[in-house]
């Protein structure tokens, strides 16, 4: 087991006040919660500074912690001397509602997970609480959505053994990604999260869709977007082309006098949902190089021949 | 240890279309109806039909998201829920502005 520096997690001095120590949480906080953060690593972090706080809010676990951590360094290999506690008094109060707390680390556990405060386990006296709620992120692909898939998920469940000793247990899941999810959208799988307490329900297991980028298409919504280049000619002059889509490719009209962003509508040919997303196509004009002798005379010819000045409206 | 999964588990798409009765949201979210009615009462979440008595309000799977976040936020960040509902609409919009950022990026 590593010892877990707190005083460093939260970027506090070793001789900072209660009330320094909660300024340090609450910025923190703001700047780590996961419903906020976009860091990768935000959770992480928030569940880490929640557990240093855990311990330095409270006056008595934190001058068992000073005792027990002067000669440790964070991330050194630690383990708790016998009766290390013995002396202080843990009046605890930190659990509110034991299924609602975070899951702490070993460290915190060896430390403070059996002293004082026990987890609220069925015996403490017809203890009831509601298994907390598990959240992951699965990432699917443009086709997923649009055909349906199934995954499969690893989650990593804490769990209390009959030692009372929290232990990590993976568990896998195949799950149904339904046709039509969208970007950011939840998905509920109700009663597959952690157990409850004694009468407690269990809880439930929220994914949270994410579309991996895709090399040709971005998605909003239910609508796909596709920047298809064409020619000048094709632009200028009208003509059908083929254009890709996820479920094949369909020749599609372009008018003529065509600009280049012109956005045309493929009507229902987005992600499939009770209403149909569209699939969109955005014409980007691409001009061929002036390469050889005989483009560069069709250039010149062009030049010569056209009296065009894209620059008009400018008065130049 | 690990388990194999002996079923594929289908899930339900918390959007507009899935409905929650006051009870259900308020064992989604774990807390008391109450809470729920003060979420009403803020406007973070608004049933479909707020006329009519509170056991026959119906929300959105969308109203259930918000209603845990404010709930989270109010737990973690130590706010009201005035500064929840506000956070709420700012982490909307910036949603909505990110998204711009990437169509136009």
């Amino acid at each position: 087991m590593e010892f877990r520096d707190y005083y460093e997690i939260m970027g506090v001095d070793r001789s900072a006040t209660q009330d320094e120590i909660k300024r340090a949480y609450r910025k923190l906080a703001r700047k780590y919660h996961p419903d906020i953060s976009k860091d990768t690593d935000a959770e992480d972090k928030f569940k880490e500074m929640g557990e240093a706080y855990e311990v330095l809010k409270d006056p008595e676990k934190r001058a068992a912690y000073d005792q027990l951590g002067q000669n440790y360094k964070d991330g050194q290999d630690f383990t708790p001397p016998p009766g290390w506690d013995a002396g202080f008094e843990f009046s605890g109060g930190g659990f509110e509602g034991a299924a609602d707390s975070a899951v702490f680390s070993d460290f915190f556990e060896s430390l403070f997970g059996q002293a004082g405060f026990t987890r609220g386990r069925g015996q403490a006296g017809g203890f009831h609480a509601r298994g907390q709620d598990h959240h992951a992120k699965i990432l699917i692909d443009l086709e997923d959505a649009i055909q349906g898939a199934t995954r499969m998920i690893t989650l990593q469940v804490p769990e209390v053994d009959q030692q009372d000793h929290v232990q990590t247990r993976s568990r896998t899941l195949n799950v149904n990604i339904p046709k039509g999810v969208k970007q950011g959208q939840q998905i509920r799988l109700a009663g597959q999260g952690a157990a409850g307490m004694g009468q407690g329900g269990t809880g439930d297991l929220y994914l949270e869709i994410e579309f991996k980028p895709h090399s040709i298409y971005h998605v909003e919504g239910h609508d796909i977007y596709l920047d298809l280049p064409v020619t000048p000619w094709e632009a200028a002059l009208g003509g059908t082309i083929k254009v890709p889509t996820p479920s094949g490719i369909v020749e599609m009209k372009i008018p003529a006098g065509s600009s280049s962003g012109k956005k045309m509508r493929l009507k229902g040919r987005g992600i499939p949902a009770k209403t149909a997303g569209d699939f969109y196509v955005v014409l980007k004009i691409s001009l061929p190089d002036a390469d050889s002798d005989k483009a560069k005379a069709l250039y010149e010819q062009m030049k010569n021949e056209l009296n065009f000045n894209p620059r008009q409206k400018l008065g130049v | 240890m690990s388990t194999t999964p002996k079923q594929t588990l289908t899930g339900l798409i918390l959007d507009e279309d899935c409905l929650f009765t006051l009870d259900e949201m308020s064992i989604a979210c774990s807390v008391r109806t109450e809470y729920i009615i003060e979420l009403v009462d803020e406007g973070i979440v608004e049933p479909t039909e707020q006329q009519r008595e509170q056991q026959q309000w119906s929300f959105t799977g969308k109203n259930l998201l918000r209603a845990r976040k404010a709930r989270r936020l109010q737990h973690d960040l130590d706010i009201n829920l005035a500064g929840a509902a506000l956070v709420l609409d700012m982490l909307e919009e910036i949603e909505q502005l990110r998204e711009q950022l990437r169509r136009l990026g």
